[in-house]
């Protein structure tokens, strides 16, 4: 299923704030048809990567390619070019309805400006109409389509999920980026966003995705790359990773000296 | 969550003591308040109401009508749908304050309670009584509304509506537009300030009261499913208001107002809709009104030529939108409170700028504070606005003149904003307003499009600019600050949009109708005028925060919280099905 034609590429990202440096040297390539996980304790600068890929920060050095073409650096120029994301803490246009929300994700896709708004001439209507119908396809395929009229802050914290993931579908990307799509969610509502990212990777959409369930990623991503204190320490498939020994410091903290475990059972 | 009070007095007889004291204090229109026609609106006759009488007999008529209603008198029941007697007691206190209030004007004004006739005093008792009855009648309360919750909106939906057939319903629309002509014409030919002041306390609890009764429901009901008629009937009343004059007196009021709401609502796209704070966005109202009067011929213009209506409008407009691009180019990268400073400033300047521009300081283009004036009047394919022009025998002058032209461009400028507002670009601005990171996550270049709002909303403020200088005939820079006793300036302006409903059509544009007749209708209070002002904002904000008319937004919120009741189980349902 795994082509190894590169849809993302970045090369050496560094992001400095100050004398902080959040991301130190990054490169991760994600393929067609691929579903990548990035995982790390909090503040590896997971979310900040996100960021710098999307164009919401200016990395310090380093470049993020799109299908062989490097991003300028500006977050509505990469939707254009065809990178969707969802946010960590949902982002959601609240006081807008379900179905305009997704109108909304839509908007680099379409280019129907001020004066055709006013006249209102059959091509408006045309692709106003033709965005409408895509759009309810998209709240079909989330689940959404019966609350199309409902504002968006009154969904359940759920479908406010799924919401923002159609609303980021809306764009037509080539490659999706997931932060933490189940955050707060139970197990059988994870279960479902599994399902439905599943869904989405059908639909030829990459797909880089960080999350804290390490479930959901092991049983999704076809590769996960693990970010610690800013550095990349290891990418590969689950076994890989779940094995490292600089994963497991990562995450439980080393052994103390003298009562040292893990040299006493080898 | 409603209690109901405990009522003292039980319910036949309060209905009764209402009903009787409503029908008293409606009869105690016609008896003569006071012996001397020195208070303003001769309330001496008896057998015919006159001035503040008009109210007492109309807020008596409703107490009346809704209390009967509201006990399920047949043939009445349409008057209140919602069954409530809150809605009979607000009308009812109504009766007694703006009949308590010309009593004590009365006294006031003239030395004492000795200038009250009996009549008076027995207009007094009979609002009284009704209101006794009313409070003694079952009352819905609301734990966390104003006023001890008797204003806020009732839990039960309301009854369906009679199915009527669409030609009916059609009519009732008309007639609302009707009665809400007469009441606004009613309110700008208020002679006096005491029958202004009336007049207010009789429209806030006349409102109160029909919301409360779910009248203005069932009325919103009808316009949403008849849309256009909708639109057509409140242009036909404005159209009309001109021929319901017999003066010119107050149709220069009418123009002046419809200018101020016209700007209003072009603010509303920068505010309401794009959510970008502009504290100076008089300025481009200026800049339109300079740049039509530098064009219009008049001798203080150093340009020296006359443009014919259609460029002279032109050039206002696009000369506005270039000053919107350039104020907001560099702008505009701020955010929030930072770009609210800024336009501030960037509205001083422009006035400033207007006021050195005199042959000394600088180059002489303005007139520095002269202005310029003797600004001809406008000619439209040969017809002259300034002179007085018979239609079907009824004589319009040339305020009118200006009133039906202005009209026409608000009418240009409702659509421009409503075609816009839903839209690609409207939509877009709207998620700006909400989140902008997110936004530009979308796709959107934010800074593209807060422009394209900042010029769009300065093009229609140079509009109307230039239709204002023709009707003042003169341009100064001080009818351009940022805050005055007497709008339009930009402190007026962003009150109307706030308190008539932000990203809303009518909201502005009946915010800025009140906003403009209050302080000018308080005048006579001189030196008390701005304080009485701020006292009247304060309470409008008080109960109603969401403004006078809210969001459609807003709106859905109301109306959906009776629907998760329905939706929750479908979602478990597909929760489960994808588990």
């Amino acid at each position: 299923m795994t082509t190894n034609t590169p849809v993302l590429e970045a090369s050496g990202v560094i992001m400095r704030f100050g004398g902080l440096t959040a991301v130190n040297d990054v490169s991760l390539t994600v393929n067609s048809g691929e579903i990548v996980g990035l995982i790390g304790p909090n503040g590896a600068g997971k979310t900040t990567f996100f960021n710098c890929l999307t164009g919401l920060y200016v990395p310090t050095e380093g470049t993020v390619s799109y299908k062989g073409t490097v991003l300028p650096p500006r977050p509505h120029l990469v939707t254009q070019a065809g990178i969707a994301r969802t946010f960590q803490n949902i982002r959601l246009f609240s006081n807008m309805t379900v179905l305009e929300n997704v109108l909304v994700g839509r908007h680099s896709r379409t280019k129907e400006g001020l004066f055709s708004a006013i006249l209102r001439g059959p091509g408006y209507r045309r692709a106003e109409a033709e965005s409408r119908e895509k759009a309810m396809e998209l709240l079909e395929f989330a689940g959404l389509a019966n609350k199309a009229d409902h504002l968006a802050r009154n969904l359940p914290y759920g479908e406010q999920r799924k919401l923002e993931i159609a609303r980021a579908l809306a764009s037509e990307p080539g490659l999706l980026l997931l932060d933490e799509p189940t955050a707060g969610m139970n197990p059988q509502e994870t279960r479902a966003a599994e399902d439905l990212v599943f869904a989405i990777r059908d639909k030829g959409i990459a797909i880089l995705v960080i999350e804290h369930d390490m479930r959901f990623i092991f049983n999704l991503c076809d590769r996960t790359a693990v970010l610690v204190q800013g550095q990349k320490i290891v990418e590969g498939d689950r076994e890989t990773v779940q094995n490292d020994e600089r994963v497991i410091t990562a995450y439980l903290g080393a052994p103390l000296e003298g009562t040292s475990t893990t040299e006493d059972s080898q | 969550m409603t209690t109901e009070t405990t009522p003292v007095i039980p319910l036949p007889a309060a209905r009764i003591i209402t009903a009787v004291g409503a029908v008293a204090t409606t009869a105690s229109a016609f008896l003569a308040w006071t012996w001397t026609s020195d208070f303003p609106g001769d309330l001496t006759v008896t057998g015919y109401p006159g001035g503040l009488q008009w109210l007492t007999l109309t807020a008596g008529l409703l107490t009346l009508l809704l209390a009967l209603a509201a006990s399920g008198t047949p043939g009445l029941r349409w008057a209140a749908p919602s069954r409530s007697h809150n809605a009979t007691l607000l009308a009812a206190v109504g009766a007694a304050a703006v009949t308590w209030f010309t009593l004590i004007a009365i006294s006031v004004e003239l030395g004492g309670l000795a200038n009250l006739e009996p009549g008076g005093w027995v207009a007094g008792a009979a609002s009284l009584v009704a209101l006794l009855g009313a409070l003694s009648l079952p009352l819905e309360r609301h734990p966390d509304g104003n006023f001890g919750g008797l204003t806020k909106k009732s839990d039960q939906p309301l009854p369906a509506a009679r199915q009527l057939p669409s030609w009916a319903e059609v009519l009732l629309i008309i007639a609302a537009f009707a009665i809400g002509l007469f009441v606004v014409t009613f309110g700008l030919d208020a002679e006096g300030g005491e029958l202004f002041v009336g007049y207010l306390i009789t429209l806030g609890f006349a409102v109160a009261a029909l919301t409360r009764s779910g009248l203005t429901a069932r009325l919103r009901g009808l316009t949403t499913k008849h849309r256009q008629v909708t639109t057509g009937a409140a242009f036909a009343a404005a159209a009309a208001f001109p021929f319901s004059q017999t003066s010119d007196q107050y149709t220069s009021v009418a123009v002046n107002i419809l200018i101020f709401a016209t700007v209003a609502l072009g603010l509303n796209i920068v505010v309401g809709l794009a959510g970008l704070l502009d504290l100076g966005y008089i300025a481009f109202l200026g800049v339109g009104a300079y740049a039509a009067a530098l064009v219009s011929g008049s001798p203080a213009s150093p340009i020296h030529v006359q443009f014919p209506f259609w460029a002279a409008v032109l050039t206002g407009a696009v000369v506005a939108m270039i000053f919107g691009v350039v104020i907001g180019a560099p702008t505009l990268r701020l955010r929030g409170d930072y770009l609210a400073i800024v336009t501030l400033g960037f509205g001083e300047i422009f006035r400033i700028t207007m006021n050195n521009l005199n042959g000394t300081t600088g180059p002489n283009v303005t007139n520095g504070s002269n202005g310029i004036p003797r600004i001809p009047d406008l000619q439209i394919l040969g017809f002259d606005l300034g002179k007085a022009h018979s239609v079907g025998g009824i004589e319009l002058g040339r305020f009118s003149n200006y009133y039906l032209l202005m009209l026409l461009i608000t009418i240009v400028v409702v659509l421009v904003f409503s075609r816009v507002g839903n839209s690609r670009i409207g939509r877009a601005w709207v998620a700006i307003r909400e989140d902008e990171t997110a936004a530009e996550a979308m796709g959107i270049n934010g800074f593209r499009l807060k422009l394209l709002a900042f010029a769009l909303g300065a093009c229609l403020a140079g509009t109307a600019g230039t239709i204002q200088a023709h009707v003042q005939y003169t341009v100064t820079p001080d009818q351009y600050t940022f805050a005055d006793a007497l709008p339009p300036n930009s402190a007026f302006l962003l009150a109307a949009v706030i308190l008539g409903g932000m990203g809303t059509i009518s909201g502005p544009l009946v915010g800025a109708t009140m906003l403009f007749l209050i302080p000018k209708k308080l005048q006579f209070l001189s030196d008390y005028q701005l304080l009485a002002f701020g006292i009247a904002l304060i309470v409008l904000m008080r109960v109603r925060p969401e403004g006078l008319i809210p969001n459609r937004r807003q709106q859905l919120e109301f109306h959906e919280a009776d629907i998760p009741a329905q939706a929750v189980p479908a979602e478990a349902a597909a929760t489960k099905a994808g588990a």
